[in-house]
């Protein structure tokens, strides 16, 4: 792999930024004003969840722990993602930058880079990278002469497990355990990294954050909605001319998008990676926001000439793998789900058991212990909904 | 119980860190919550399901347990709080703000239907089938919301091979819901850590180290996990069938002994609260069943208590006064079969220490087959000895290669309470209703230091009446107040106590004159022992003892494996909760207190049989060949 940096277009992620930028900007504030800069900014997290990072980070400032931890949650492991390693490949600075603000911030002395497991090979210029910043005492002990700030970064390996993203599997995962998610509350922010106080936050969410310490609150807001600041960016693939990852503000039209990327004939658009919701034609006008259409980022476009229930047996197969299998509702009831789709395919169904089955995946979403087997029955629903005259009547149900 | 403040489970299964206010009159030490509209005050940090039960308000749980930290897994305890989206597991929730609960919505109901619907549809098994058929909280479960059908359908076909390697447990995991009450039992209360589960979605499932069966690995067969398990996917290995057969044969002479702690909880197989001891009621109905005779495991604890106090005696005597280094001490006692495993697996260097005493059940094995063979002419070829236990490793226990002294297999099988309960109930017995009987002869009614064997601290309570008194020639009465030793009772995980020894000695009893002369070596002498229960405890005393800490200098300790002793013994009625144990250590100390004879050496049966039998008296060549044993270095690797 050349690691040779490409120069991307965007107006926030992907604008002008110089390695150490933020970190400067950040030590030269008292720490409660990047608390409220962030806060002013309104940014969410971006790696799917949705929390606004200043409370996150308020929780976790406020502690009197002694130790603190800051994690950056670069697993990647949602289907149709791949935003954070074009981040870590061709903008290290913004997001190892952001690490550092985040530990200046709220008091942390050591961060981990949580990286996918199929990542492995841009382990080594991350390393190197990260040996450079220590060289320039961007890393290390009080950095850039701010006399007590100590903190470094070390990357960790996932393994390849889906759930290991969630941030709670994924701190089990570090200590050393299965990756199974916890019990929330408590949560990160209090009971995190051995037991300890803990930022998680994504890839994406770290970069933004470089960027608004050096252009401020005020900038960010004036991106995306009022909901919904900022840009993102959206790791865009399927049927389409142009897949990639794309800076846009929140707020862009699913048309527009299909405009962008040059697709044609579109029948669906699944929004926001397996656990996502898929869109028929006739939602194409909704826009990508937190509060319309939201999305840790993965866009995946489906034209004509794609079966709907070859789709949703895809994604069922795939949460019946992945799930960690620890809760009832999530470990049977997508094996469940899966079979339905299975019982679609060969016509052998009632129209009363598949409404059994939506009924089961509407318990799955507020029963199940973490966000996966509360998002899985998500295409299930959706895709059943929004393509029902495909699924069932196109055929009389048969879609062999 | 106290012991449970250091946890070694997966964070994932910890309760919140937060520290429970102490003094809940001070400000936000409590909180005031709602649930279903009415106004309860809990601590901070009272999770949503105790809360619900301060308020009388009752929430299905399946993969909560009392004894064990939390899980969250099974889902059936959902509530809504609100201003949550999802529903909250309320074993697992926290209360640090002044929520608003409801605990029967529609979406509640709805949720749990389906959470039990799915483990049905997953689960292999026809409870009619069963062993756990009518005390199964899966069925309880069913039964509670009115299942009458399978709604997501229901396999028909077991996924996973029975794994019957094991003598004690047998690991039916097709019935296994994935509560993983188990794994947090092995791991987390009895730190032993066999199970863990292994695999990922569908796949996952309860499984060994590399997969291996049971016997295979470091299992100490203590059965704790089968008296947790809401299933039948864990049980004990049940010869009853054999035990049926063998009473059926006229050729066969079928005895069985019955020990302290099954007698004190067989009760509840019985519907009747915890903490009846039905003792002499059981002796009528074991000879309705058919046993020919029935014994006392408590006149071999009487034996124990002798043998291993003499040996006590020789090590302490070698050690002061012949200044020999190869002796071990601390000597630790050995009458729990799964407590010896453990130590043969995780602390093989220590295995000198064990005293060399047989167990109860196995010295009675071995007299059995001989002195009472002898005695009362019967071939001991015929004979079928059977043992009444609260214990599921002492089926391994008498299943060992060297446990064959009287020249046949000493003990036949191990018979737990729940078995002995199912076998009484199949022969239309009611044994609450049964008219009292004594044991049967030549070994009687034993002492309550036997008895007391059934409780943690006992053998060592039992083993102090008769040492202080051996030395100091004085009456254990006089010196502890109505002869209990207090000190040593009670749930607490480890237990520590002095005992000065002063300088008035009396003479040294005949039964071991030949052992030591006199006991002016041991003037000034303070004997230190120790008690744990609880394999858990079990390895912080070992490990104090490895470090050179204060436990290496005690004289004797006592090990039992399971939590409370005995009488949480992993054959034991289900379910178990610390206030079960307590009522059921309670009936064994009252039981104690009501005899005449409550001191070993003080049993005319014992006297007796080292007058008529061994002859040469306790630790001699005969009492080394029938009551004693050896044991086995393991280790952690089984190849
Ligand atoms: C099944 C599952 C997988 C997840 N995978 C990721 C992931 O790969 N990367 C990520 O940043 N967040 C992932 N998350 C979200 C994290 O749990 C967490 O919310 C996030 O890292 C917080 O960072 P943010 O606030 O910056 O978005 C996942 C969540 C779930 C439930
Ligand atoms: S919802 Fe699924 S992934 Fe999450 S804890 Fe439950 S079984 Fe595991
Ligand atoms: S384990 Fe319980 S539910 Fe299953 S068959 Fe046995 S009694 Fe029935
Ligand atoms: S019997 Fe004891 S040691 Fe064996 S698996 Fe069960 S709890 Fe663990
Ligand atoms: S074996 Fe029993 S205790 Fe263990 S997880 Fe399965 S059902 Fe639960
Ligand atoms: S009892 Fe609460 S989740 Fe199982």
């Amino acid at each position: 792999m050349i690691m040779e940096k490409t120069k991307r277009e965007g107006s926030v992620i992907f604008s002008e930024y110089k390695r150490g930028e933020g970190i400067k900007a950040a030590l030269g504030k008292k720490r409660e004003d990047i608390l409220l800069e962030l806060r002013e900014s309104k940014i969410k997290g971006r790696g799917g969840a949705g929390f606004p990072t200043a409370t996150k980070w308020m929780v976790v400032a406020a502690s009197t722990a002694e130790i603190k931890y800051v994690i950056c949650n670069a697993d990647e492991g949602e289907p149709g993602t791949f935003k954070d390693r074009v981040l870590l490949v061709d903008y290290p600075e913004l997001v190892f930058d952001g690490m550092v603000i985040a530990g200046y911030t709220i008091g942390a002395s050591r961060g981990i880079v949580y990286l996918r497991g199929e990542y492995e090979y841009v382990r080594k210029p991350l390393e190197d990278y990260l040996e450079s910043m220590r060289k320039d005492n961007l890393l290390g002990n009080n950095i850039l002469g701010k006399d007590g700030f100590d903190f470094d970064i070390t990357i960790r390996m996932g393994s390849g497990a889906y759930i290991c993203g969630e941030e709670t599997a994924l701190i089990e995962s570090l200590e050393g355990n299965r990756g199974e998610a916890r019990n929330k509350p408590p949560y990160p922010v209090n009971t995190g990294f051995f037991g300890r106080p803990t930022v998680v936050n994504n890839v994406e969410t770290l970069a933004a954050v470089s960027h608004i310490l050096v252009k401020g609150g005020d900038w960010f807001r004036q991106h995306g909605t009022d909901k919904s600041t900022g840009s993102k960016l959206f790791s865009i693939s399927g049927d389409c001319e142009k897949p990639g990852v794309y800076e846009l503000p929140w707020g862009t039209k699913l048309s527009e998008i299909l405009f962008l990327v040059g697709a044609k004939n579109t029948k669906a658009i699944q929004v926001g990676g397996a656990s996502g919701i898929c869109l028929n034609k006739t939602q194409f006008d909704r826009t990508l926001a937190y509060e319309d259409a939201a999305t840790g980022g993965s866009i995946m476009i489906f034209n004509e000439s794609r079966n709907m229930i070859h789709i949703l047996k895809n994604f069922m197969e795939f949460f019946v793998e992945e799930s960690c299998g620890q809760c009832t509702p999530c470990r049977i009831g997508n094996v469940k789900l899966l079979e339905g789709v299975k019982m679609i395919q060969s016509g052998e169904y009632t129209f009363d058991y598949i409404e059994k089955l939506i009924d089961l995946g509407r318990t799955m979403q507020v029963a199940s212990k973490c966000g996966l087997g509360q998002s899985s029955p998500n295409p299930f629903i959706s895709i059943l909904e929004n393509f029902k005259d495909e699924i069932f009547n196109g055929n009389g149900g048969y879609n062999g | 119980m106290d012991s449970r403040k250091d946890y070694r489970a997966p964070l994932s299964q910890q309760p919140l860190t937060i520290e429970k206010p102490t003094d809940l009159t001070a400000i936000g030490g409590t909180i005031t919550v709602e649930i279903n509209e009415k106004k309860v005050v809990v601590p901070l940090g009272t999770t949503i399901l105790d809360a619900c039960k301060m308020a009388g308000i009752s929430i299905p749980t399946l993969c909560h347990h009392e004894d064990l930290c939390i899980a969250g897994v099974c889902r059936i305890c959902v509530v809504e709080v609100e201003g949550m989206r999802t529903l909250q597991a309320s074993c697992a929730f926290p209360i640090t703000a002044p929520i608003k609960i409801k605990t029967s919505t529609p979406m509640v109901r709805k949720a749990r239907r389906h959470i039990i619907d799915l483990m049905l549809s997953e689960h292999y098994g026809e409870c009619y089938s069963c062993v756990r058929n009518g005390n199964c909280e899966l069925q309880n479960l069913a039964k509670e919301y009115g299942v009458d059908g399978y709604t997501f359908g229901h396999v028909d076909k077991p996924r996973y091979e029975i794994d019957r390697s094991s003598y004690a447990v047998i690991r039916d995991m097709s019935k296994c819901i994935l509560c993983k009450r188990c794994v947090r039992t092995c791991i987390d209360l009895q730190e032993v850590g066999v199970l863990e589960s292994i695999g990922r979605g569908d796949m996952t499932h309860i499984s060994t180290f590399l997969e291996k069966p049971l016997s295979d690995v470091i299992c100490i067969n203590c059965g704790q996990c089968i008296n947790r398990c809401p299933t039948a996917a864990l049980r004990a290995n049940d010869p009853s069938d054999e035990i049926w057969r063998a009473i059926d044969d006229p050729k066969k002479h079928v005895v069985i002994q019955t020990a302290p702690s099954p007698r004190a909880a067989i009760c509840e197989e019985f519907g009747m609260e915890a903490g009846t001891s039905l003792t002499q009621e059981l002796n009528t109905a074991l000879k309705r069943i058919g046993f020919d005779k029935v014994f006392d495991t408590n006149f071999t604890a009487d034996l124990t208590i002798i043998e291993e106090g003499t040996e006590l005696i020789i090590r302490l005597y070698k050690a002061l006064v012949g200044k020999d280094a190869s002796v071990s001490l601390p000597q630790f006692t050995s009458c729990s079969p799964g407590w010896v495993k453990y130590l043969e697996h995780y602390y093989p260097e220590y295995l000198d220490n064990l005293s060399s005493a047989k167990s109860p059940q196995q010295m009675f094995g071995s007299l059995i087959k001989t002195f009472y063979a002898q005695k009362n002419g019967v071939n001991p070829e015929d004979i079928v000895s059977v043992a009444l236990m609260p214990c599921s490793a002492k089926k391994f226990e008498c299943n060992r290669p060297e446990m064959a002294d009287s020249g046949y297999k000493d003990v036949d099988y191990g018979l737990t309470t729940r078995e002995m309960a199912k076998m009484i109930k199949e022969a239309g017995i009611n044994l609450p209703e049964m008219p009292k009987s004594h044991f049967d002869d030549p070994f009687g009614e034993a002492s309550g230091a036997g008895l007391i064997f059934g409780a943690t601290g006992g053998v060592m309570e039992a083993a102090i009446r008769t040492i202080v008194e051996f030395i100091t020639g004085a009456k254990a009465e006089d010196i502890f107040a109505n002869a209990n030793v207090v000190d040593v009772r009670g749930f607490d995980g480890i237990k520590y106590m002095e005992i000065p020894l002063g300088d008035k000695f009396g003479p040294v009893p005949g039964l071991i004159a030949h052992l030591v002369p006199n006991w002016d070596w041991l003037k000034g002498a303070t004997l230190k022992v120790a008690v744990a229960h609880g394999t858990a405890n079990a390895k912080k005393v070992m490990d104090d003892i490895k470090a050179g800490g204060k436990f290496s200098e005690c004289h004797f300790i006592e090990f039992m494996a399971c939590p409370g002793g005995c009488l949480g013994g992993g054959g034991q009625p289900i379910p178990t909760t610390p206030e079960i144990r307590m009522k059921r250590a309670q009936a064994i100390y009252a039981e104690d207190e009501s005899l005449e004879l409550r001191k070993s050496h003080e049993n005319p049966h014992i006297t007796k049989i080292y007058e008529e039998f061994l002859t040469e008296g306790p630790c001699s060549h005969l009492s080394h060949k029938l009551l004693h044993t050896h044991y086995v270095k393991r280790g952690k690797y089984i190849i």
